[in-house]
């Protein structure tokens, strides 16, 4: 049988070799979608170790936020500035095995650290959160809510900042910029919008050249 | 339990925070030629706050929200002289925003949430509160740069600003962490007992220079001042002026707050530290403001040799250093306003006046203006009678007491070196013809001409009364 905290150990340093691995990765691959994807898996490794270390809350809002949100955005903004329809097409086939070997990988470090959890209930030393009997959630919200108050607000000052600068930066009152005007829309009749033109059927065209044949001018 | 004490403590940034809002709604609902009501308005909403500064202001430091908040009489002088030298900013910009189809709501608001968080950093009683009010301070700043949207200078030194400045909060949040990791506190005054007693003394010393790097950024010192002269020279002239004043408060009050109550005991480690900065900052600004031709470069390189000078009130580590540095940054505050006021006054449609060639004859054109423009370059260079000169002075022997008396040598060279490049611009204003066909004169707004005049007057007479300002100083450190 293993001992319990050697087995911790041991993930702990393959979850951060995964880590710095596929840090590196994001900043070494050529290709873009790759270096995203490794960015994903640097993130869940890091989840890991935070679960390691018993900050559930922590994990899970980085997996949530970071991994399901922006990451899949990033994808998404990283996949349409390359406007190549063929490799857009080909993207789901071509980025399959790389994909399959993060979701590998993710999905081993799962099953470590439920092996960890198994093993071993309490894995590291006096967790605040664990001796008063609260789950690790419930304590953040606590701290942040009475001695972390004033920060906490102050953030969301600074997202006041951050909306009020980016309408700032980015409004525009341009003559000529077309707004919806309800009473207009309301007002419409069909008969000014839709014409029915009766006329006579057109011979249909001559046959195409067969494809191959056609030279470009 | 946070309580109804801890939030009158903070009365003066809930008040600024509350009337942002509302002039921020206000804006919204507002017609466009009703604007200068914004103007008069935000102006009013300033001075009310620097009334709550002084009224609220308790006999002793308290703190308020864990320790996260201190009030004290250093954040005092600072939070009403960097109100103070918004309003000025405020009463300058006008005209020049009209002209330029800037004038929008947004520089108001903007310009007081920043206000704000300089009012949070300089008040912070923990590394949070430092970082929070530093970033409130810096998005709001980074916003203001950009706000000339069709300026491709402009954009240019946002981006930069905003990249370097990211880089070196970054560096500052990366020596936080260090001496977190070394002490177990992020509380200032318990991390002034935690320092000397922590295992690792070798982590927090290596936090402190990173620390050391994100204060150097922010006050804009050698080898930390490459944005310094492409924000200034980018910037609309509006929010250069902004950007050269306040916040240079803010930037003492951050180095104070974290190296002279928190790091106290490690002033052996950073006092050649930030001599060593002062001294590059001395020689790179001086030199490279002797072949500028751009005016607003040339203020931006005196900016960084100023930076300087109060390093050499901060090396000294002690109550007298950090009062003649306090000193010394008011001082700056109310020249650097002055200066780019007059830049602004002689700005309008179509002309920037940023050129030093620009004030050729100025005498000639408008002699109030060359006479104004004088006194503040007087001052600047630290003519015997004005403001900068006792600021000088006082720093000067500051580094003297500490035992710095090299130091203080090259702070005088440097000052000498300093006084060819500002009589450069009297020289050109009163000696050099006006080039023919080009017209300058003063705004004619009178707000505008009748506080830029008060302005530069006070330059002369904090100069001949030093006394009560400086005593002021002294007595905030004193206990």
């Amino acid at each position: 049988m293993i001992d319990p905290s050697m087995f911790q150990l041991v993930c702990f340093y393959a979850f951060a070799a995964v880590t710095v691995v596929a840090a590196l990765g994001v900043i070494t691959l050529r290709n873009t979608v790759h270096a995203v994807l490794s960015l994903v898996l640097t993130f869940f490794s890091t989840a890991c170790i935070w679960l390691l270390a018993e900050a559930e809350f922590l994990a899970i809002a980085l997996i949530v936020v970071y991994v399901g949100a922006v990451m899949v955005l990033f994808l998404f903004v990283v996949m349409m500035l390359d406007i190549n329809e063929e490799r857009l097409r080909e993207g789901f086939i071509k980025f399959l095995p790389v994909g399959i070997i993060v979701a590998l990988v993710m999905l081993g470090e799962m099953v470590a650290l439920i092996g960890v959890r198994a093993m071993h209930e309490q894995v590291m030393g006096a967790n605040p959160a664990t001796v008063a009997g609260v789950s690790n959630t419930e304590w953040l919200g606590h701290a942040l809510y009475t001695q972390f108050l004033l920060p906490f607000e102050i953030a969301a000052l600074i997202l006041t900042v951050g909306v009020v600068a980016a309408v700032a930066l980015t409004i525009r009152h341009r003559a000529g910029t077309r707004h919806q005007q309800a009473s207009q829309q309301v007002l419409v009749n069909p008969r000014d919008r839709v014409r029915v033109v009766k006329m006579a059927a057109t011979v249909p065209a001559a046959p195409q050249p067969a494809p191959g044949k056609e030279t470009t001018p | 339990m946070p309580n109804l004490n801890d939030i009158l403590i903070l009365l003066p940034e809930l008040y600024l925070v509350a009337a942002a809002c509302l002039l921020l709604l206000l804006d919204a609902f507002m017609k466009p030629e009703q604007r200068s009501m914004l103007h008069w308005l935000s102006i009013a909403v300033l001075l009310v706050g620097v009334y709550l500064v002084i009224a609220g202001q308790p006999s002793q430091t308290v703190t308020a929200f864990n320790g996260m908040f201190v009030r004290d009489g250093v954040a005092e002088v600072l939070k009403v002289f960097a109100l103070l030298s918004t309003v000025l900013v405020f009463f300058y910009a006008k005209p020049y925003l009209q002209d330029r189809k800037l004038f929008v709501g947004e520089f108001y608001t903007l310009t007081i949430f920043a206000v704000i968080g300089i009012m949070l950093l300089v008040s912070a009683g923990s590394l949070l509160t430092v970082y929070l009010g530093l970033e409130q301070l810096t998005l709001s700043s980074y916003a203001l740069v950009a706000l000339n949207r069709d300026s491709r200078l402009s954009s240019e030194a946002a981006i930069k600003y905003f990249v370097l400045g990211a880089l070196a909060s970054g560096m500052l949040l990366y020596g936080m962490s260090m001496v977190y990791g070394a002490t177990g506190t992020l509380d200032l005054a318990h991390l002034h007992m935690a320092a000397g007693q922590t295992t690792m003394p070798h982590l927090l010393v290596f936090g402190l220079i990173f620390m050391i790097v994100g204060i150097g950024f922010k006050l804009g010192a050698a080898p930390f001042h490459m944005w310094i002269p492409d924000v200034y020279q980018g910037s609309p002239t509006a929010v250069t002026i902004f950007i050269g004043s306040a916040p240079k408060l803010a930037a003492f009050g951050m180095a104070y707050r974290l190296l002279g109550t928190g790091l106290a005991d490690l002033s052996h480690h950073w006092q050649l530290m930030l001599a060593c900065l002062a001294v590059l900052s001395l020689a790179i600004g001086n030199l490279l403001a002797i072949v500028q031709s751009n005016l607003k470069r040339l203020l931006a390189y005196s900016t960084i040799s100023h930076m300087g000078y109060l390093l050499l009130g901060l090396v000294n580590a002690g109550p007298e250093g950090y009062a003649s540095a306090l000193f010394y940054a008011i001082s700056y505050a109310l020249m650097s306003a002055a200066a780019f006021g007059v830049i602004l006054a002689l700005a309008r449609a179509g002309f920037e006046c940023e050129e030093i060639d620009d004030l050729k004859g100025l005498n000639q054109r408008s002699p109030w203006a060359a006479f104004l423009m004088m006194l503040v370059m007087f001052s600047m260079a630290g003519v015997p009678p004005m403001f900068g000169f006792f600021a000088k002075l006082l720093v000067f022997q500051a580094a003297i007491h500490a035992g710095f008396l090299w130091l203080a040598i090259v702070g005088a060279v440097a000052a000498i070196i300093g006084i060819y490049y500002y009589l450069r611009v009297v020289k050109v204003m009163y000696f050099d013809k006006p080039v023919e066909g080009t017209e300058i004169r003063l705004q004619s707004d009178v707000s505008l001409r009748v506080v830029l005049s008060l302005n530069v007057l006070a330059l002369l007479v904090l100069g001949i009364g030093w006394g009560p300002l400086f005593g002021w100083c002294q007595r905030v450190f004193v206990g």
